[in-house]
């Protein structure tokens, strides 16, 4: 009587529209990750830390996009993707938190605050990430 | 398939004078398919007249899609007679919760002390299901479901039969507060299930001016309506979930609000109405007036 039969087009998870329509809304950097490891948007505000605009940046994978900020700790070794709070997120599916050290695309390396968790949906399944940064206060010692 | 509206008030049941041309029941709309399955896309007080038209002829499968389980997409299930018929197997499908299934949802309306008769008591033989996020086949239609912008997990559903589409998203805020204008598509609530659809019955509770006192309710502008129909590509748009403070009349003008800002011809903007039927077949899609 029920069968199913192929999945539907592919299109924006609407936890994910949610989070980007937040996102748009603050004046948080903040960015997302898809459930494949894309980052899909950033908004002004993060856009005014990196030197450049979402549209210039264009959709990347997330690995990418880390090697082009050379996040490390901050005794500057380098991080691995897993081991950064967006990916602890992403493949841990859990919350986390760290002080990186990252170069912006206007060559400036300093300390962030970065905050990243997981979007999952109401059965439970993988939407993407969140992931929010700032700045450390100068003088803190980190960069 | 055949497409008729039983109910297109949003909110609350709003009988009288004043609606008397578009109708006072609440959100429900029966789809009859070519193999003789019949969808019944939400549950509000039309749904009761419904169960009434159907007791002469049981279609041959029964399924009841709700978008969600607000009170004007539920109240008429409790009177819709083929589930006071025994053994009569109905298949019900609703948004995905992560706390609790849908039959326990459902049945914190259908017990005492809400109603008289537990949802387990109910002579029919119920089904319940996830709404579908990935098609299945129903009959001769595929169905999908997507979660849209509402208050609280809401769905709408698009149903594919011979090549056409009609698509169902009753209460839908697509951007709280904001205009659709500058999203991309791909980045619209509910567009996944809407693109390129023959007819799209959605929300349109409120007309612009009234719109900035009712943000975050869960319901479109006229604005973001005809926005997010003209973004996702349809053929023709039917105006659903009318305001119950809103008149015949007021109706009407809202209708012209919508027309003004519809990319394609005035006369595929229509208000949605009881009795409306909605033919949709390899001829293309006609509306008889009922």
């Amino acid at each position: 009587m029920v069968a199913v039969t192929s999945p539907g087009t592919s299109a924006r998870s609407l936890p994910l529209i949610l989070a980007r329509e937040l996102a748009s809304n603050l004046a948080t950097p903040m960015f997302l990750l898809d459930a494949a490891g894309m980052l899909v948007y950033f908004n002004d505000a993060a856009a005014l830390l990196l030197g450049k605009t979402f549209a210039e940046v264009g959709e990347i994978s997330s690995l990418e996009f880390g090697e082009s900020l050379k996040v490390s700790t901050l005794d500057d070794e380098p991080l691995r993707r897993r081991d950064t709070p967006s990916g602890i997120a992403f493949f841990e599916h859990r919350p986390a938190h760290l002080r990186v050290l990252a170069t912006t695309y206007d060559g400036v390396r300093r300390a962030y605050e970065a905050t990243s968790y997981p979007l999952l949906g109401a059965t439970g399944e993988m939407h993407g990430v969140v992931a929010v940064f700032w700045p450390d206060e100068p003088g803190d010692g980190a960069g | 398939m055949r497409a008729r509206v039983w109910g297109c008030r949003g909110s609350v049941a709003a009988p009288g004078p004043d609606t008397v041309r578009y109708g006072g029941n609440t959100s429900c709309v029966e789809v009859q398919l070519a193999s003789g399955h019949t969808i019944v896309l939400d549950a509000g007080t039309g749904m009761r007249p419904l169960g009434v038209a159907m007791a002469d002829e049981m279609p041959v499968g029964l399924h009841v899609m709700l978008t969600h389980l607000h009170m004007d997409h539920l109240q008429g299930l409790g009177f819709f007679r083929p589930l006071f018929v025994p053994d009569m197997e109905i298949d019900v499908w609703g948004p995905a919760s992560p706390v609790q299934h849908l039959a326990d949802r459902i049945a914190m309306y259908l017990s005492p002390p809400l109603f008289p008769v537990h949802l387990d008591d109910l002579p029919s033989k119920l089904t319940f299901h996830d709404a579908p996020e990935e098609a299945v086949t129903i009959g001769s239609a595929t169905v999908r479901a997507a979660k849209v912008t509402h208050q609280g997990p809401t769905v709408g559903y698009r149903i594919e039969e011979a090549g056409r589409v009609l698509v169902y998203v009753p209460d839908h805020e697509p951007t709280p507060g904001g205009s659709l204008r500058d999203v991309p598509a791909e980045w619209m609530s509910g567009n996944d299930i809407a693109h390129g659809a023959d007819v799209l019955l959605h929300d349109a509770q409120y007309r612009d001016h009234e719109y900035g006192t009712h943000v975050g309710w869960g319901h479109s502008s006229i604005a973001q309506t005809m926005d997010f129909a003209n973004k996702a590509g349809v053929e023709r748009v039917m105006l659903f979930h009318h305001d119950p403070y809103h008149t015949d009349d007021d109706l009407e003008e809202l209708v012209k609000e919508a027309r003004a800002r519809w990319l394609g011809a005035e006369a595929d903007v229509d208000l949605a109405y009881e009795g409306m039927t909605i033919e949709l077949d390899d001829r293309g899609t006609r509306i008889l007036r009922g």
